[in-house]
């Protein structure tokens, strides 16, 4: 009986985290709950709630539980590329490969899903030189918020998701052609 | 005293095996109760408004991606791929810099709707939040 007593509320929690494990499947708070937002702004019923925007948009374990470059490259979101009419919208298709030297996977780097969203000069030259090898990239200064921790780790993909970035396994030959970074 | 007869009436009172369900129950459920948290990329601005009367802005990057590439903003905006590395006044903003460029009435709403932008709570720091992996970098 006492024993039976004291299991009692492990059941319980085992439940209620079973509950709490099948409801975080792609959930999101909503803004009044979120921690950052004052519910007592009376505007605050005025703004589109992430649920209604993100839901429609392809699944990602991470960050907004959206694949962004998914839901660009699928056409489900057309974000502009631009606001003034002079501006040139570059789109480059060229992947480095990178930590070639490494223990962990090597890197392919595709400027493609890059460029999609981003111009060149917020990388360049400020962050990487445009030119291969000459960039000394390490894992510490990322996720310091440097190099690529500057988006990855903050709005892009976070530095958790390892195999993302380091994507190309070592003992195969790399395409031919392909340029190598550091 | 108060916590002393908490004791003596709940846990001092119950059998070993008891109590220990008791506190493993009540760890779990502290950590099932999440804490409430930002939307990944939300940024908070405050460096300037509740200095000036006002809540601080929150800045959902997740909203306005929909809408438009990082170049558009951090390239033609120029707003600098760094939380709190950008100076933005409302005085930039009504003549058209920044957030200004979009937000005038024409393409978003416009300056004079105070609370969609200031919609904060006061006492926040500036920095990104909402990190659901990851707090995101240590420097932000």
């Amino acid at each position: 009986m006492v024993s039976t007593i004291s299991r009692l509320p492990v059941l319980i929690l085992l439940l209620v985290s079973m509950a709490a494990w099948a409801q975080t499947a792609r959930q999101w708070l909503p803004l009044a709950k979120d921690g950052i937002h004052d519910p007592r702004n009376p505007a605050l019923r005025l703004l589109q709630e992430p649920a209604a925007a993100l839901s429609r948009l392809p699944a990602d374990g991470a960050g907004n539980q959206v694949n962004w470059v998914h839901a660009l490259e699928r056409g489900v979101i057309n974000p502009r590329t631009n606001i003034l009419p002079e501006t040139q919208v570059m789109v480059i298709d060229v992947d480095i490969y990178l930590n070639l030297r490494g223990g962990t996977p090597i890197v392919r780097f595709p400027h493609r899903a890059h460029t999609m969203w981003l111009d060149c000069t917020n990388c360049h030259q400020q962050l990487f030189a445009s030119k291969a090898g000459a960039n000394k990239l390490s894992m510490e200064a990322m996720l310091k918020g440097e190099q690529c921790g500057v988006c990855h780790g903050a709005v892009a993909f976070p530095l958790t998701e390892c195999a993302r970035c380091h994507n190309t396994p070592r003992n195969q030959p790399l395409p031919v052609g392909a340029i190598r970074g550091s | 005293m108060t916590s002393g007869l908490f004791k003596r009436r709940t846990l001092i009172g119950m059998g070993n095996g008891v109590k220990r369900s008791v506190v493993l129950a009540l760890v779990g459920l502290t950590l099932l109760a999440a804490p409430a948290e930002a939307e990944y990329g939300d940024v908070v601005l405050n460096k300037l408004s509740e200095k000036n009367g006002v809540r601080p802005v929150v800045f959902p990057h997740w909203f306005h991606r929909v809408r438009f590439r990082c170049k558009v903003c951090h390239s033609e905006l120029g707003f600098k791929m760094r939380a709190g590395a950008n100076h933005v006044t409302m005085a930039d903003i009504t003549n058209g810099k920044f957030c200004g460029m979009c937000h005038n009435g024409q393409i978003a709403w416009g300056a004079n709707q105070c609370d969609l932008c200031h919609s904060g709570k006061r006492g926040l720091k500036s920095g990104i939040y909402g990190g659901h992996q990851t707090s995101g970098p240590g420097q932000w």
